[in-house]
């Protein structure tokens, strides 16, 4: 098998998963579908600058070939980026869960019908 | 023209500093904040005016030639976003003082810095990646600002909208990865060049990235059916967030406008206008949905949210026309849109602020302290939503008709902006009669603390920029129209970014 189906289908499975967890309806398979999904994109990011096997990224007075190095920044960028989401969404989730005792994605608070009393209060008097 | 990074140095300097705990913790943080967001005005205003007669001008970072390094490029386009970003910037920063919002967490104001940040940057930049990345930038921002105050509800709203962006971001790597692969750039100019030049092979490619990439910017835009994250995003924040919001809508909007003119325009062959085709449809529903919702809301910040998806639909009907003539009407209609968001949901806050207890469910209340004043300011703020005269909304809706009068979806658009007008009056006018009018009789709440008068600066700031956009008109309608012809005219777009004589380093 050629390294490219192998990156490919790492990829397509990957991102299968992703989308399959991110639609659950819990917030923890959520982050776990999110965290899937940015591994696959970075995966993906990086074979955009087409597969080279033992070729060097910068300049290099022996070297025959070079291989793309752009796609590697970026995914240094896109990594960056992602693991700071994938933190703030899990303190995010629990800090949710923890003020509400729902972990569901959809979990409402109850503000569907006219509350008799005023309960939802706003942000504090004008000083 | 160095100036142009100024926009994007200056927050993040300021939002740095704010970031100590000495000065966060004194007065410093929003005499800092203040004084950022000013800087940021008069250089916007001195942008604006440099771009004014139309030269391009670039500025390479780092000084490394344009389609290798990171550039910026500063056209007629981006000084009028970056100046309507600093305008309603002071705004929304001055009510959020006044009223005592930033002193609710601890970090508004290092947040408010970053959102500008990552607005500027968005506005300016001339390369696709380096605009994903302030869309990050935007984005993370945002989602500390929309988290501001807390509570379980905004909890709640916040993961939802986190874990909705972080998809639309997933999505716009992928898009930019496909484009990256198959062109070899991510300079736009240049990319706009390769993709005129692509082999058919490499089509179907291109059109997926693009597509891909009109999805993302179309979710930003909360374009229907991309729209179901807004309404709750924008309920749940506080008021003054959610004003500061109505301009992220317009950062889709924009970039839909750059990307597609610039890379898949009438030069792109086979992929040229790729999303013309489900963005008409689309934002013709997205007025629909705006607008009804409107009219079913029962609580005022959910009626200001489905006002901006709606305005924002009527924006992205004239914008997805493709038309010189169109575009232009947009382009009017888009700071008017913009500023008439902001107002709805800073009057909003006074107006729950004011009410008992601080509700805003729509349902007569006791009467309360500056009620004349805001009832004022609330029809105000209606007329300019709803696009009635004498406002800018009526003039930039009657452009909007007549520039797509002779497409061959005018009577959809023409149905849809009208009839979305009439159900935008109807909901506005019932809002606002069971706001000021059922609550007029009854009994005083005893011992309510009237608004301080200054609080009001904002509210009024904002209309008072409505209403120079409406005196203005012609001036105004006049620089859209020289703004479409620059960025309709894709060559000195590249030429200014790629060519030899350029003007900045």
């Amino acid at each position: 098998m050629s390294v490219e189906f192998l990156v490919a289908s790492a990829i397509g499975a990957l991102t299968a998963a992703g989308i399959y967890l991110t639609l659950r309806g819990r917030t923890f398979p959520v982050v776990l579908g999110i965290a899937m999904l940015s591994y696959a994109i970075n995966a993906f990011l990086f074979s955009m600058g087409r597969l080279v096997v033992d070729q060097p990224p910068i300049y290099d007075p022996e070297a025959a070939g070079y291989t793309d190095p752009l796609p590697q920044a970026l995914v240094l960028t896109a990594i960056v980026i992602s693991f700071g989401m994938s933190a703030l969404v899990v303190v995010l989730a629990l800090r949710a869960y923890l003020e509400s005792g729902s972990d569901h994605v959809d979990a409402e608070p109850k503000d569907q019908a006219m509350p008799r009393d005023g309960r939802h209060k706003g942000e504090g008097d004008a000083r | 023209m160095n100036l142009m990074i100024v926009p994007i140095l200056v927050p993040a300097i300021i939002a740095a500093l704010c970031l100590f705990r000495p000065i966060r913790l004194s007065r410093w943080a929003r005499r800092l904040s203040l004084g950022s967001t000013l800087v940021i005005l008069i250089s916007a205003l001195l942008l604006f005016l440099s771009a004014r007669d139309g030269t391009i001008s670039t500025y390479e970072l780092g000084d490394w030639p344009a389609p290798f390094g990171i550039v910026m490029v500063l056209d007629r386009l981006s000084a009028m976003m970056v100046l309507l970003t600093s305008l309603l910037a002071l705004a929304v920063l001055g009510h959020a003082v006044m009223t005592g919002l930033d002193r609710r967490g601890w970090h508004f104001h290092p947040l408010f810095q970053f959102q500008l940040l990552g607005l500027n940057g968005a506005f300016l930049t001339g390369d696709l990646f380096n605009l994903f990345v302030f869309f990050e930038v935007l984005l993370i921002a945002s989602y500390g600002l929309m988290l501001h105050g807390q509570g379980a509800e905004r909890l709640h709203a916040g993961v939802k909208y986190v874990v909705v962006n972080l998809v639309g971001s997933t999505l716009f790597l992928i898009a930019v990865g496909i484009l990256y692969g198959v062109t070899g750039t991510l300079n736009m100019a240049d990319m706009a060049q390769r993709v005129a030049e692509a082999s058919p092979g490499d089509q179907p490619l291109i059109r997926a990235g693009a597509q891909l990439l009109m999805a993302v910017f179309a979710l930003k835009a909360a374009l229907l059916p991309l729209h179901l994250w807004l309404p709750q995003t924008y309920a749940r924040t506080s008021a003054p967030v959610a004003a500061l919001f109505a301009i992220l809508t317009k950062v889709g909007v924009y970039s839909i406008l750059r990307v597609t003119i610039l890379i898949f325009g009438e030069d792109a062959g086979a992929v040229a206008w790729a999303p013309a085709g489900w963005m008409l449809p689309a934002s013709i529903l997205s007025i629909a949905a705006g607008f009804i919702g409107v009219l079913a809301a029962r609580r005022m910040r959910v009626l200001s949210a489905f006002a901006v998806i709606g305005s924002t639909g009527t924006l992205l009907v004239a914008v997805s026309v493709f038309e010189p003539a169109a575009t232009s009407a947009a382009l009017y209609y888009l700071p008017h849109s913009t500023l008439a968001g902001a107002m709805l949901f800073l009057v909003t806050d006074l107006i729950v602020r004011g009410r008992s207890e601080g509700e805003d469910w729509l349902r007569p209340g006791a009467p309360f302290a500056g009620m004349a004043q805001l009832s004022a300011l609330f029809l105000l703020a209606a007329i300019a939503m709803a696009g009635l005269p004498p406002l800018s909304g009526f003039i930039g809706k009657l452009l909007i008709l007549d520039a797509t009068a002779a497409n061959h979806a005018a009577p959809w658009i023409w149905g849809a902006i009208l009839g979305g007008t009439f159900l935008a009056i109807l909901g506005l006018a019932r809002a606002g009669s069971t706001l000021f009018w059922k609550s007029a009789d009854g009994e005083m709440i005893p011992g309510a603390k009237a608004l301080q008068p200054r609080v009001f600066v904002p509210a009024w700031g904002l209309f008072a920029l409505l209403a120079a956009l409406t005196v203005f008109a012609g001036p105004a309608s006049d620089y859209a129209e020289a703004t479409v012809q620059q960025i309709y005219d894709r060559g000195a777009y590249i030429d200014a970014v790629l060519g030899t004589d350029r003007s900045g380093s």
